[in-house]
């Protein structure tokens, strides 16, 4: 099915997609949510700060992969880049337009030109309606005529994601998650949008039919010229499709970079952690030994986040400064050029062992001392 | 916790406001001369001035009010005599204090549905419980095929075969009849068996349902699986893990259930010919006795605004997720 | 039966020394839809110590396998054939009354989702002590002493304390923490842990997995681990079970089996996988369709409609013959094992980068 994906091609069809014309821009982008208690009458008594200064840039057709762990803020931060939900603070600008507090009329031509792609492929799709309707709407909601009409633009959009055009009037229960997942990018591309925010479009499917969607999502960014917010936990998959990597901690981007940077020469203690973590298929003894950093504990709650840095709490070369300064996300010295860190202190750039190995948990520790 | 309850018990107090003033403005601006009302047949026009006196009518609408809300926290003055609080006003038909017409009727409410309650509770929770224990086997089906029958009947329908039968065919027992409970304990269980027999027969099925559905549903949980994962035994586990997590809905129920009986079970008290607050509600608007009516409605109001409070209590204590602050 | 449970010594009645043997286990479920085969024929055998990782996706009976061996599958609903020996004993046979005793003490269990598996309504502590004061008989104050011990040990900081909190109160890595402090709490022979940090985040899991592994040197408890993820297998595992659709299709040592392995299926999971140390320029390669309903699972071998090597079988063989897994380091294929080793290093490995 996924083989013979058809694609009309628009735009331009340059792979290396980043032209270096800025797409969306967000500045010092904050979401707090307020929580309510006290007495005797209730009132607002903090908040949970969910987004918490974000500054992002998705340049014209280029991918860009936002990772983190849950109650980083990266599902958020995509809710507020599509206006689903209002920023407490900052400035978002698409194509030159300030749409941070842009009322609904103003937003209408520009939420046709971003489309969400959502992680849960059952519940995001309405269980009564043909697949030919879930993807028609959209062209229906904002008056868009194709030429030939908008059924055989959906039958063609049906094809371009890999799915039969006879499926035009089946019910969303009769296909598999994957395919699900297909009919989601369809609704996303009715429109012809310039980008797309994929919140975990693949983390809840298995993994040989994630394969699927990733290659489908892949053709669609690189020959329709579509840029993306590829928002996933699992840092492979956003190896694997973006060109430019963001990596946010509690609220905020702690650096960001090409795939090249952040992968192989990372500088944030942060990056190097998740990517230590990650669980790769590799036999011992084949391969350079990779970094070994442990963490202690959970990421702490965003109601009360660390002052300076937000990382200082778990990391191994926090000092003084990391307390009291919140360090800037800027290119330090030694990074290549866009490689963005937030660090007073950061790590050498290579991601094979080196040196000991980082263990913080307390339990961990006292195991392998005792090992010893 | 505290903080909790002095919150809500803060809410009751205006809501029962709200509501005060709501029956009151709703009643006493329809077009009626309560004077008249009041004064009977043979009434002339003096005769109703000077009822119109004694009851405050002359004065404005909002000065009535006041004086009425005043009434029931400090108590007021009328012309038979001083009403002590809480005083909901007086009666036009009787003459009588509204709160003491209530507190005539209100022992025999809360005896027949206390009463009930704990045979309902106690037979419904039992069989839904077996019910959920066996279930699939015969024992389950026949348990919930009875419940089923049983919640299609009414009390009006009920009642009157059961009084046929044991009271006037055979004349095993006696009509049903309120004895007060500290003078003749054994004479109030008997006088109000009946009815309570009637009642739990009813009510025991929807108990039954619901306990065996959520106990059901519990046994599913994946917390449930742990617990034998871990080698408990399956009684443990049923009456620990799974029972625990059945209370919240079934707590709901009651609270509902008791707060609508306590507010008057008017069919039931017609049914069995017992004078309780169900039946004044419905006597006191069939001779538009309006303080009465309004007495009735804010105490019930009163009662559920309570249960409530105590339901939201019980939900702290069954889970501790349901922090109280 | 009996006298084989009385001492240790006694070979298991397979002949192997396997300390859990598993032989041509039949799950079936009655549903309203017909009767779905979760598992069709699956044999293993787990050692002493040693860790067993079983890998499937969705619906290939991985999980139902294991609740099996606990016996916790609904009798009424399901039928078990086959043989499930621990340690001598027979299981699917066993009484209710001796299940118990085993659930929890000889055989515990660490589930995926570790805050729907604890009770919300009871403390962390208090659901830790219970099979504790259930198996050894502990009084309530040794077996308190004895769960802030076990805390202490999974890291939980401040156990004391931490002994009277709520589940709610506890984060989602602590709350695995105090699941493997419960199922350790007996020390057991054997420990099932199915998807154990699938629903924690990457930084989180890497720290319950080292602890896992540390603690298991430790206790010297036999793991059957059961994931959907490669990548987490190879770092857990002694010797793989690749499953498809509630039957095993490959066999062998994790290095055997990730270095060189036979089957099309693994061929697919591998090639699907995006890794950190792969080609980027490489395409994915999915594993067409979708995994097979066990209403009504495909005839032949399991994997046939979705696999790309029937035609190289050809005869039909695929679609009317159940290809068997021989013992040992085995793939359940019918393509020649010479034919396979060629498939693989010419077309497969140079994908995996």
């Amino acid at each position: 099915m996924s083989d013979n994906v058809t694609l009309p091609k628009q735009g331009h069809s340059d792979t290396t997609a980043t032209t270096g014309e800025e797409l969306l821009t967000v500045e010092g982008m904050a979401k707090h949510f307020p929580i309510y208690g006290g007495f005797p009458f209730k009132r607002k008594v903090g908040a949970v700060k969910a987004v918490d200064g974000v500054d992002l840039t998705v340049y014209k057709g280029e991918s860009l992969g936002l990772v983190g762990e849950s109650g980083c803020g990266k599902s958020t931060t995509g809710r507020l880049i599509t206006r689903l939900l209002e920023p407490t603070d900052g400035k978002i600008t698409y194509m030159g337009q300030d749409i941070t507090h842009a009322k609904r009329k103003e937003l209408a031509p520009i939420r046709s030109e971003i489309q969400m792609i959502f992680q849960d492929p059952y519940s995001s799709l309405n269980p009564r309606q043909t697949v030919g309707s879930i993807i028609k709407s959209p062209m229906e909601v904002n008056g868009i005529d194709p030429p030939g009409g908008r059924e055989t633009r959906v039958r063609e959009l049906l094809e371009t994601v890999g799915l039969s055009p006879e499926h035009y009037n089946r019910f969303p229960h009769e296909f598999s998650g994957g395919q699900r997942q297909r009919i989601g990018v369809a609704r996303a591309l009715a429109l012809e949008p310039k980008l797309i925010i994929a919140d975990e479009p693949v983390s809840a499917l298995d993994v040989s039919i994630q394969a699927q969607v990733v290659n489908l999502l892949k053709k669609v960014q690189e020959e329709m010229g579509i840029a993306f917010l590829f928002i996933a936990h699992d840092l492979a998959v956003v190896r694997h499709f973006s060109q430019r990597v963001a990596v946010m901690y509690l609220g905020k981007v702690v650096e960001v970079g090409d795939r090249e940077s952040i992968y192989n020469r990372p500088r944030h203690p942060y990056t190097h952690a998740l990517l230590s973590a990650v669980p790769e298929v590799e036999v011992e003894g084949d391969g350079p030994p990779r970094e070994r950093i442990r963490l202690a504990g959970d990421v702490p709650s965003p109601i009360n986040p660390p002052s300076g840095c937000h990382f200082r709490t778990r990391c191994w070369k926090a000092q003084d400064k990391c307390a009291t300064d919140d360090p800037p996300l800027v290119q330090i010295s030694g990074n290549s050029e866009g490689h963005l860190t937030a660090c007073h202190f950061p790590e050498d750039p290579i991601v094979t062992a080196h040196g000991k190995d980082v263990i913080l948990d307390p339990a961990l520790a006292a195991l392998e001392d005792t090992e010893d | 916790m505290l903080q909790f309850l002095i919150r809500r018990l803060t809410g009751a107090v205006m809501i029962m406001f709200l509501i005060g003033a709501f029956t009151f403005f709703l009643f006493y601006t329809v077009p009626q001369d309560f004077a008249a009302l009041s004064c009977g047949k043979n009434c002339t026009p003096e005769n109703i001035a000077v009822i119109r006196e004694n009851l405050g009518l002359d004065k404005p609408i909002t000065t009535q009010f006041w004086e009425f809300m005043v009434g029931i926290v400090a108590g007021r003055d009328f012309a038979a005599g001083s009403c002590p609080a809480p005083c909901l006003g007086q009666s036009f038909a009787s003459g009588e204090f509204v709160w003491d017409s209530i507190m005539d009727r209100f022992p025999l409410t809360l005896s027949l549905t206390i009463g009930g309650l704990v045979i309902f509770l106690f037979l419904g929770l039992a069989s839904g419980l077996l019910a959920a224990w066996k279930r699939g086997t015969a024992v389950d089906k026949t348990v919930s095929g009875a419940s089923m029958v049983l919640s299609s009947f009414q009390i009006y329908f009920l009642g009157p075969i059961v009084l046929g039968l044991l009271v006037y065919q055979t004349g095993w027992m006696e009509n049903p009849k309120y004895h007060e409970f500290t003078e003749d304990p054994l004479a109030w269980a008997v006088g109000l068996l009946i009815p309570w027999a009637v009642m739990a027969t009813i009510f025991v099925a929807q108990y039954t349902r619901m306990s065996r559905s959520t106990m059901i549903e519990q046994l599913q949980e994946e917390h449930v699986r742990t617990a034998r994962a871990k080698g408990m035994g399956r009684k443990y586990v049923f009456f620990r893990y799974a029972w625990r997590g059945s209370l919240t809905p079934i707590v709901t129920i009651i609270g509902m259930d008791l707060s609508s009986l306590l507010a008057g079970g008017v069919v039931t008290e017609f049914t069995f010919d017992l004078a309780g607050i169900g039946r004044l509600a419905v006597e006191s608007s069939v001779t538009k006795d309006l303080p009465l009516t309004m007495g009735v409605m804010m105490f019930g109001a009163f009662f559920i605004l309570i249960l409530n409070i105590i339901v939201d209590l019980c939900y702290a204590y069954i889970d501790p997720r349901v922090r109280l602050a | 039966m009996t006298t084989l449970t009385k001492t240790e010594d006694t070979p298991s009645p397979t002949g192997s020394d396997a300390f859990l043997s598993v032989r041509d286990l039949r799950v079936r479920f009655s549903t309203e839809d017909g009767i779905v085969k979760a598992v069709d024929g699956l044999s293993f055998d787990v050692e002493r110590g040693k860790t067993l990782g079983i890998v499937g996706e969705s619906g290939s009976g991985k999980s139902v396998t294991n609740l099996t061996v606990l016996g916790l599958h609904n009798p009424k609903t399901s039928t078990v054939e086959g043989e499930i020996v621990l340690d001598g004993q027979e299981l699917t046979t066993a009484s209710e009354k001796d299940m118990e005793k085993l659930r929890g003490n000889k055989v515990a269990m660490i589930f995926q989702d570790p805050l729907t598996a604890f009770s919300p309504y009871y403390t962390i502590g208090r659901q830790i002590a219970e099979p504790y004061m259930k198996h050894t008989g502990a009084s309530k104050k040794e077996a308190k002493a004895r769960t802030i011990e076990m805390l202490d040990r999974v890291g939980i900081p401040q156990p004391a304390m931490r002994f009277n909190d709520y589940p709610h109160q506890y984060s989602g890595g602590m709350r695995q923490r105090a699941m493997i402090a419960m199922a350790l709490i007996c020390d057991p022979d054997l420990l099932i842990a199915d998807e154990p940090t699938t629903a924690l985040d990457v930084t989180v899991q890497a720290q319950i997995l080292d602890l896992l592994k540390d603690l298991q040197q430790e206790f010297g408890s036999a793991i059957v681990f059961i994931t959907h993820d490669l990548g987490v297998i190879s770092h857990m595992a002694d010797d793989l079970l690749v499953m498809y659709a509630g039957r095993a299709v490959e066999r062998g040592s994790v290095r055997e089996v990730l270095r060189a392995p036979q089957h099309p299926y693994t061929w697919g999971l591998l090639s699907s996988m995006p890794r950190l140390g792969g080609d980027i320029n490489e395409e994915l390669m999915p594993i067409p369709g979708s995994p097979p309903s066990l209403l009504n699972p495909p005839t032949g071998c399991a994997f046939n409609p979705r696999c790309t090597y029937v035609d190289t079988v050809g005869g039909g063989r695929c679609s009317s013959e159940r290809p068997p897994l021989a013992d040992g380091r085995a793939a359940a294929c019918h393509l020649p094992v010479d034919q396979r080793q060629d498939i693989f290093i010419d077309q497969i490995k140079p994908r995996l980068g």
